[in-house]
């Protein structure tokens, strides 16, 4: 019988879930401990020249960027979700996925594409020129791409797909009854939405947009390729350029002002809006039928983004490929796809089952504990790869140095590099980054399990294990699957952190597009860039469809 | 088999839920935790199946100690069921796998057999395959009462079963909810904040408030013999008459009620429900004190509402009600003669 019992003291403080969810939230966020603690490290003269000179300039371009691509991706995002869940107009099925595309196409690949195709020597200009006849950049006015504005459209044309994705699964997993509920008591479609849908999916509409910025926040490629100082141009030419770790470890922690305010307001919109649906009984949703002008304004909302985003800078990708046949087709080609693939279906897979232990630790026992811990856990996508990337090298290196010299000492033999600069680091510096993707995802997939399932597995006999196996799993399967995905696009997109950690002549895609796009071959690197495009495609259509499905109630 | 509690004290935080409840309940006993919302009731219920863990106190099932505030046993080990408000099903589970899911460890012949037998009892055999959204409220909630009761508990635990069901319905699966229980010989512990519910189902009530147990006993002495103002007042209407002792009885508006064990000109409340109280028409040979005036008259179909405003020589007014039988109603503002049935009468100290 004692055997059954459980002490309540060390069930409070010892519980193997939480246990684990607390020491694995504290081995992610130790590189951000690490570049955090580098605030106390005196720089000297080279911050306050920093302060006096670039910094302002870092904050107001970060600023702007953050507020250009928040209401941007927010507009687009959450519009398309509403129209293509809750109209019927011609091709909605299509763009149901469709909108999904531009989340294949890095920002810093569609920056290379659109410069390409309307800088001066692009296609559009030279065209223009000849049509009326102008000579020189004088004779006529020509949006220039390479400005913060660019910028901020570029961001907002890859980064909406976050918003919608999140927002369309609130979407369709609201249950009708409210919105019917909202039409009986005199509200129209439109302030149905604003008033029912919207709000009930704020949480996910929020998650989305501090996704987007988050990622606006840590782009190397597009920011530096345009010329526009943020402060990941910054930190990595303060660190690169100068030579100044230290005075680059203190932007990056200026820097987490910002995110942390970002997310502080994710969390506030939360709010203690944990919102459990009040009806068990699904319907399945019946569209708006709408015609004439709206069908046509509809078609428009949802072509535009697509096109944009993904349609556009694609095909010219594609066209720049075929002009250059010759890269592509070689073996290094396929070495590089190879490796950005196994990197980042590890990641994906680690990340997605150490978020699901972990929000399921935090489930079971919402102590204080736990919740700084997985807070904790998450600043790590909040930090640009670049400065993760010290905070992991740092002691990586230490360690394997102190191995070395031991078994140096007692083995007699030297044991090399065991962490610092081989897979190991690069899939850790992944998972440090990615894990509150795939943790933000699955906690906002559990939080729709009600609290009562878990009772009624347990007084059914469960344990926690079981349980999580038996009835959240498959519960959250569909979550999984998105969280999963959105780490693998993000690894094969991701640039900086690659850049410096990978193992000597270990490439993946991302930077050799990166190496070749910095020489201004902008044609040369389509073959790799539209690699990465196409990889990200294939998950894309695969989420559209598994967040359909898993609506409650509708057998799979 | 008992369920047995003792000194149970629950707190969240700081916050004190459950302040030392005592409570016993035998096999084949059906109790009602009864009370306003925020009374502690579900985590009384919450405690019993291990869903909580109390700060102090035992939970003793049949003596083996659940909890006794060093040590607990977790949900799963008490083989207790469970009968959730909102029901909980398995949305991807079809009813077959819902029912099963208790039956951990059984051969696969017995989980068949058991799984019918229960789905027989609550008449839903047709709809092994069907998943928990193609259900009805009153069919999910037998759904759900068949997958608490398929592992034989020793206990069940219901919280508010019904109340997420219309009213026609919720009163035939209540009766069938009853029976089913009742026919399995469990002890069954259930919530409700409805005392006709609670009087409905219940051998014995425990009425719960601010996480005291304000009263426990059947529910005939719950309502004949409640110990205070809100125990009485929770169990229906009843009318508030203020009064003062004189001489071991209770000076009223409507009169005198004896009253025993109050100080002499202490402030006491005496309580009387609308049906103890009764109308006479004024004749000469009856002058009464008090002036009674029928403020609304109301034809309820069995039984007849009357709001009547008592004055008395002062100035003072107050309003009650009475219920009367037969259908012949007074006029508007007539004046009658109103009177207590004294018998009926609770007398308490003023609140």
């Amino acid at each position: 019988m004692s055997a059954s019992l459980t002490t309540i003291k060390i069930k409070q403080l010892l519980n193997g879930w939480s246990l684990f969810t607390v020491i694995t939230a504290l081995i992610i966020a130790s590189p951000v401990f690490i570049v955090v603690a580098y605030v106390f490290v005196p720089s000297g003269e080279v911050w306050t020249h920093l302060a006096n000179t670039v910094l302002p300039n870092y904050i107001s371009n970060s600023v702007i960027l953050l507020i250009g691509v928040g209401l941007g991706t927010l507009i687009v995002g959450t519009g398309c979700a509403w129209l293509v869940t809750m109209c019927e107009f011609p091709g909605r099925k299509i763009f149901e996925w469709a909108l999904l595309l531009p989340l294949a196409v890095p920002a810093y690949v569609i920056a290379y594409t659109y410069t390409g195709l309307l800088d001066y020597a692009g296609p559009v200009q030279e065209f223009l020129r000849e049509l009326f006849g102008w000579r020189s950049a004088r004779d006529y006015w020509f949006p220039e791409i390479r400005t913060l504005w660019g910028a901020t459209t570029m961001f907002t044309l890859v980064l909406y797909p976050y918003v919608y994705m999140l927002s369309r699964a609130a979407f369709l997993e609201q249950s009708i009854c409210v919105l019917e509920v909202s039409r009986t008591l005199g509200r129209t479609p439109w302030q149905s939405f604003k008033d029912v849908a919207f709000p009930l999916a704020r949480p996910a509409i929020a998650a989305g947009t501090a996704l987007a910025l988050m990622e606006t926040l840590n782009d190397f490629g597009t920011v530096h390729f345009f010329a526009v100082d943020t402060f990941t141009t910054g930190i990595y030419r303060t660190w690169f350029g100068m030579g100044e770790p230290a005075a680059a470890a203190q932007l990056g922690a200026c820097m987490l002002i910002f995110i942390v305010s970002l997310i502080a307001l994710e969390r506030y919109s939360r709010g203690q809006a944990a919102y459990h649906h009040t009806t068990v009984r699904y319907r399945a949703l019946r569209k708006l039928q709408i015609n004439g002008i709206k069908q046509i304004l509809c078609l428009i909302a949802c072509i535009l983004p697509v096109f944009l985003g993904f349609v556009l800078p694609a095909g010219i990708l594609l066209n720049w490929t075929f002009a250059t046949t010759e890269w592509w087709m070689t073996l290094q080609f396929w070495e590089f796809a190879f490796n950005s693939f196994i990197l980042a279906t590890v990641a994906a897979l680690l990340a997605v089952v150490l978020a699901v232990l972990m929000a399921y630790g935090a489930r079971l026992q919402p102590s204080l504990f736990t919740k700084i811990g997985v807070r904790a856990a998450s600043i790590g996508y909040a930090v640009p790869g670049s400065v993760l990337a010290v905070g992991i090298m740092l002691p990586f290196a230490w360690t394997d140095n102190l191995i070395d010299s031991w078994a140096r000492e007692y083995l007699g033999f030297s044991t090399g590099l065991i962490l610092s600069g081989t897979i190991v680091a690069v899939v850790f510096a992944y998972v440090v980054r990615f894990l509150s993707v795939s943790y933000n995802a699955i906690e906002a997939g559990l939080g729709k399990v009600t609290k009562n399932m878990d009772c009624a597995a347990r007084t059914l006999g469960h344990g926690p294990g079981e349980t999580l196996r038996k009835v959240h799993l498959p519960l959250i399967r569909a979550s999984m699957f998105s969280a999963g995905i959105l780490v693998f696009v993000d690894v094969m997109k991701e640039l900086p952190a690659t850049m410096i950690m990978r193992p000597f002549n270990f490439t993946t895609l991302a930077v050799r597009t990166f190496e070749l796009a910095s020489d201004e071959q902008l044609a040369e690197a389509s073959s790799a860039a539209l690699a990465i495009v196409l990889v990200g495609i294939i998950p894309v259509i695969m989420i559209s469809r598994t967040i359909a499905k898993s609506r409650p109630g509708h057998e799979s | 088999m008992t369920l047995h509690l003792e000194n149970v004290e629950l707190a969240f935080d700081k916050l004190c839920v459950l302040n030392s409840i005592n409570l016993t309940v035998e096999t084949g006993e059906f109790v009602c935790l009864l009370g306003p919302s925020g009374c502690g009731k579900t985590s009384t219920l919450r405690v019993c199946a291990g869903l909580e863990t109390p700060k102090k106190g035992r939970v003793i099932v049949d003596d083996v100690v659940m909890t006794d505030g060093n040590k607990v046993m977790a949900p799963e080990k008490r083989q207790i069921g469970f009968l959730f408000q909102d029901f909980a099903l398995f949305p991807h589970l079809n009813v077959y796998h819902n029912v099963a899911f208790g039956l951990k460890g059984w051969k696969k012949a017995d989980i068949d057999d058991r799984v019918f037998e229960v789905l027989k009892q609550v008449r839903m055999d047709k709809y092994a395959k069907a998943l928990p959204h193609q259900l009805s409220g009153g069919q999910q909630q037998r759904i759900a009462l068949a997958r608490a009761m398929a592992p034989k508990p020793k206990i069940i635990l219901l919280d508010e079963p019904f109340s997420g069901l219309d009213s026609g319905l919720r009163a035939e699966i209540r009766d069938e909810t009853l029976h089913v229980l009742k026919t399995s010989n469990v002890a069954a512990v259930m919530v409700t904040h409805d005392p006709e519910e609670a009087m409905f189902m219940a051998d014995r009530i425990v009425l719960m408030k601010a996480g005291n147990i304000v009263q426990d006993g059947t529910p005939s002495e719950l309502y004949a013999n409640p110990v205070d103002h809100f125990a009485a007042s929770f169990f229906g209407e009843v009318n508030t008459l203020k009064g003062v002792i004189q001489n071991n009885q209770a000076k009223t508006i409507l009169g005198y009620v004896p009253a025993e064990g109050f100080r002499e000109g202490e402030k006491v409340d005496v309580l009387v429900r609308p049906q103890n109280i009764k109308i006479q028409t004024i004749t000469d040979q009856i002058k009464p004190t008090e002036q009674a005036h029928i403020e609304a008259a109301r034809y309820l179909g069995r039984e007849s509402l009357l709001h009547i405003r008592l004055e008395n020589g002062s100035g003072e007014s107050t309003h009650i009600h009475a219920r009367v039988e037969g259908h012949r109603l007074p006029e508007e503002n007539e004046s009658i003669m109103a009177v207590m049935d004294y018998e009926h009468a609770l007398v308490f100290r003023a609140s």
